[in-house]
């Protein structure tokens, strides 16, 4: 009923007032930055948040959306999915990740998303407001869904807004990070299966096939590399006969330490290897998707190197591994000292993002750094953190009302603002629920 | 590893079995609504369940101040502890069982065990249309194969329509026959349909000898049996509605099918697995009689599931169908009750409702809820133990009773932990130094 007159007066109010300016008033506000504030208020005007507090004045005519009884939270940030780029993922025509060859850092994700894709509107209905978008078979996949002989470099990562009418509406950073597999021997370690490779699969690889197949991909990353560096000095000098190469022209930012490498490593041994290279390569690294951490905490910690960590409802990636090591493996995390986002490597349960980090809580990491590791961390790791993931003076409006704590599957959200525009709440799952509900 | 910790407890309080009382706990029955109270067990049943309970005095008391307990979860559609899946070189396997494949030794049933599920539904896979035959066990860890079949349940057996079973019609993703791999029969739902009537037709006809043969019999006459088939004996069980049809399937248009094919063969669909699109036909499903086992939220990973809808299992509930929440996964199967509270958001069901889909409902879909699935006198001492509101996604499962053994203890399975460590780490040992000692040629892949 509240519900009803809340909308009813957001559309009335749509008609005479801008869009992206109004005051939320009465309600807890959690900032994530700073402390809740009961019976709080915030004040955005064109698109950005310009007051965050208790009792708020508002200039006069300004639209106002009483909270009373609800939360206000930043939007969600999903820090890996394939959102646009894969609409049925066992339909390949409807899959736009894994390109064909090794070295594909040239691509970019953000110009195959599709905005109409109906993703977009289920997982906003939960509250993520921001995705990175992988142009790569998310979630360390062996195999499988990668295009060609699988990637090692697999394009550029797109943070983008689930709101816009284009993908350049949409778009937050074109390229927030070169995403990569790390190689590794062909044990596994992705996620079907949960854990290693099928036997039958694993079966056809060879230890001593597998460890030189490793060692090939590894020389032949470093030589890409280097060629890339000597690409760089040549252009840097001016040299004769210099050409324009595509690839290495986007290895550019990579190299200059501007964007990071998001690095697909599920097992330690990936983890080191992963370390190691940023070091020889004087490269910023994410680490995506770990499986475990082992005794690579400390050497995270000291390099400052951040992680995103898949879904914490997976199995153990060993068969003798604790029943609960992946819901515990984000609170691993935390006591190394290292920074943490969440994603869920996944377009249909991007919605679920909050759930994965309600787990982690239930298994001891502390509340508070769950409800980060969906806003705050996650535009922090993206170097976002001037625009999105807390409401704070000065950043956009990305905001979600829900009625309860949203890491509980039963709570909903009941409005959205991205840059302070109202969004569509609406989706495929909605039509259907109420076409079919209703059939005689 | 694992197994011999853990079946030594269980030879321990076996040995004694004393009456268990869990004591001042917050009781979701599920049936008879929720109370702070205790649940008194003796020999493996339920005994009494009460705001207050006589405490026997030789009583193993569990204080459950501040916890929730529920009935153990029944998973209506897991492939765990089962060695093979999937006899698919032909279109008909009715004659194989999962039975004779069951595996104790699969850690998913530790797993499943540590996120409170008791019973679930071991099925054969989807890639035929008529399958093989199903197996209801308990998750008694520990036990063998045999002790772990739920002995009353009755048996059942997996048929499946859509894309899976057609996919072996059209193995290339090509033009049908196209490639170099044979084709198996149907390429299409038309030809799945008619897979099904042709077999049920053989299986009237069958079941027609057998009655002709008996009159025969009883009337003193001398005549030769029919030749037995194993592949329609199950067919006509179904018939007879002595075992359990559980159906795979996605599409309204093939779930009208299959109830119709049902209809005009006489027999009863039991379950629709999956049944993505259940939604859309509710009303016929409820008409039929048909119980609906499906996922809360699962969708767009295959064509077939691009209108599954999180309100599923709402309005279903709504129209009259009996739904449960399934697994199909040794991972979902982990956390069936955030499974269910989903189905709060989507589609408004309140907390009894939500916990029934994986309780009463899968209980009384596999018609053994006289046995188990909720928290009364007189059941199956099935029962888990969480730390919070099951419906929290902020719970973990503490304890797990089959039967009234402690089967999963959360405190012991941390507490060994080190011990387990310990143990790998020389069997590890052993491994490295038998492999120093055969030299290099005899290198195999490392043991961790």
């Amino acid at each position: 009923m509240k519900s009803i007159i809340l909308v009813f007066l957001a559309t009335a109010t749509l008609l005479v007032a801008q869009d992206d300016s109004f005051l939320i008033r009465g309600a807890t506000v959690h900032p994530v930055a700073n402390a809740e504030i009961q019976n709080g208020s915030v004040l955005v005007r064109d698109g950005k948040v310009v007051g965050v507090g208790r009792n708020l004045a508002a200039p006069k005519g300004t639209r106002i959306i009483e909270g009373k009884g609800l939360h206000v939270y930043p939007g969600m940030i999903d820090s890996g999915t394939e959102m646009g780029l894969s609409e049925i993922s066992s339909t390949r025509e409807s899959v736009d990740v894994g390109e064909i060859g090794k070295f594909d850092p040239q691509l970019r994700a953000e110009v195959a998303i599709n905005p109409s894709s109906e993703h977009i509107p289920v997982t906003r209905a939960n509250g993520i407001t921001t995705v990175i978008s992988l142009p790569m078979a998310a979630g360390g996949e062996g195999g499988g869904r990668r295009g060609g002989g699988g990637n090692i470099i697999g394009g550029q990562a797109a943070l983008v807004h689930l709101d816009g009418w284009t993908w350049e509406e949409m778009e937050i950073k074109k390229s927030a990070g070169m995403a990569m597999h790390m190689p590794t021997i062909l044990s596994g370690g992705g996620r079907f299966g949960g854990g290693d490779l099928p036997p039958d699969i694993a079966a056809r690889f060879s230890f001593t096939e597998s460890k030189k197949n490793y060692e090939t991909e590894l020389r032949e990353l470093k030589e890409f590399f280097e060629e890339a560096r000597r690409y760089q000095k040549a252009k840097a000098a001016g040299e004769k006969g210099f050409k324009t190469d595509l690839k290495f022209e986007a290895m550019l930012p990579v190299l200059e330490g501007k964007e990071p490498l998001v690095v697909m490593a599920s097992r330690e041994r990936a983890i080191r290897d992963a370390v190691q290279f940023a070091e020889q390569q004087k490269v910023k690294v994410i680490i995506a998707d770990p499986r475990e951490l082992g005794k690579m905490g400390p050497e995270l910690k000291a390099r400052n190197i951040p992680a995103i960590l898949g879904p914490t409802l997976a199995l153990p990636l060993h068969e003798d591994d604790p029943y609960d090591s992946a819901y515990a493996l984000p609170e691993q995390f935390y006591k190394a000292g290292v920074k943490f986002a969440f994603g869920t490597f996944n377009n249909e349960f991007s919605r679920n993002l909050p759930y994965q980090a309600a787990t982690a809580v239930a298994l001891g990491l502390p509340y508070d750094e769950a409800l980060k590791a969906v806003t705050l961390n996650a535009a922090q790791i993206w170097g976002v953190a001037d625009k999105i993931g807390s409401i704070e003076e000065g950043k956009w409006a990305d905001l979600m009302v829900t009625d309860g704590d949203p890491l509980e599957a039963k709570t909903n959200v009941k409005q959205l603002y991205i840059k302070g525009k109202t969004v569509d709440l609406d989706n495929k799952h909605k039509r259907l629920y109420e076409k079919y509900l209703n059939r005689p | 590893m694992k197994r011999v910790f853990v079946s030594f407890a269980f030879a321990a309080c076996l040995m004694a079995a004393p009456p268990i009382v869990i004591q001042n706990g917050t009781i979701l029955t599920v049936t008879k609504g929720t109370i702070t109270g205790s649940v008194l067990i003796r020999d493996g049943k339920i005994a009494e369940v009460g705001e207050k309970v006589m405490v026997p005095a030789d009583a193993k008391v569990i204080d459950a101040t501040g916890r929730y307990v529920m009935p153990g979860i029944i998973d209506c559609h897991s492939h765990i502890a089962a060695d093979s899946i999937n006899e698919g070189s032909v279109s008909v396997s009715s004659m194989v069982g999962i039975e004779d494949v069951l595996n104790p030794d699969d850690i998913a049933i530790y797993r499943a065990l540590a996120g409170g599920v008791t019973t679930a539904n071991i099925l054969h896979g989807s890639a035929n249309s008529i399958g093989g035959k199903c197996t209801v066990v308990k998750l008694r860890w520990g036990k063998d194969a045999h002790d772990m079949i739920f002995q009353g349940a009755l048996p059942g057996i997996k048929f499946a329509l859509g894309e899976n079973p057609k996919r072996a019609g059209n193995p290339t993703g090509q033009r049908v026959g196209a490639g170099n791999v044979p084709a198996r029969y149907p390429a299409t739902r038309m030809g799945v349909e008619d897979v099904i009537r042709e077999a049920f037709t053989d299986a009237k006809a069958y079941q027609a000898s057998w009655k002709e043969y008996n009159e025969k019999v009883a009337r003193g006459e001398q005549v030769l049996p029919p030749r037995r088939d194993l592949k329609l004996e199950p067919l006509v069980e179904v018939l007879e509605g002595k075992r359990l049809l559980h159906s795979h399937c996605y599409r309204a248009d093939e779930i009208l099918m299959l109830l119709r094919v049902a209809d005009e063969f006489g027999f009863k669909v039991r379950t629709l697995q999956h049944v993505l699109e259940g939604y859309k036909v509710a009303k016929e499903i409820a008409e039929h009689g048909a119980g609906a086992s499906t996922f809360s939220d699962w969708w767009a990973y295959k064509l077939e599931a691009f209108d599954a809808i999180p309100y599923n299992a709402a309005i279903m509930t709504r129209k009259g169908v009996v739904v449960s929440l399934n697994s199909d996964s040794a991972e979902l199967m982990r956390h069936l009750n955030d499974e269910a509270a989903k189905t709060m958001k989507y589609g408004g069901l309140n907390e009894t409702e939500a916990l029934s889909l994986i309780t009463i409902n899968p209980a009384k879909q596999l018609m053994i809820d006289n046995r188990v699935g909720s928290i009364e006198a007189g059941k199956d001492a099935d029962i888990t133990i969480f730390d919070k509101h099951p419906l929290s996604n902020f719970a973990k499962v503490e304890k797990v009773f089959i039967d009234g053994q402690l089967y999963f203890d959360r405190d012991s399975d941390l507490a060994e932990r080190p011990t387990r460590d310990i143990e790998k780490k020389k069997l590890v040992d052993k491994e490295k130094e038998q492999q120093r000692r055969q030299g290099p040629g005899a290198q195999r892949r490392p043991a961790a």
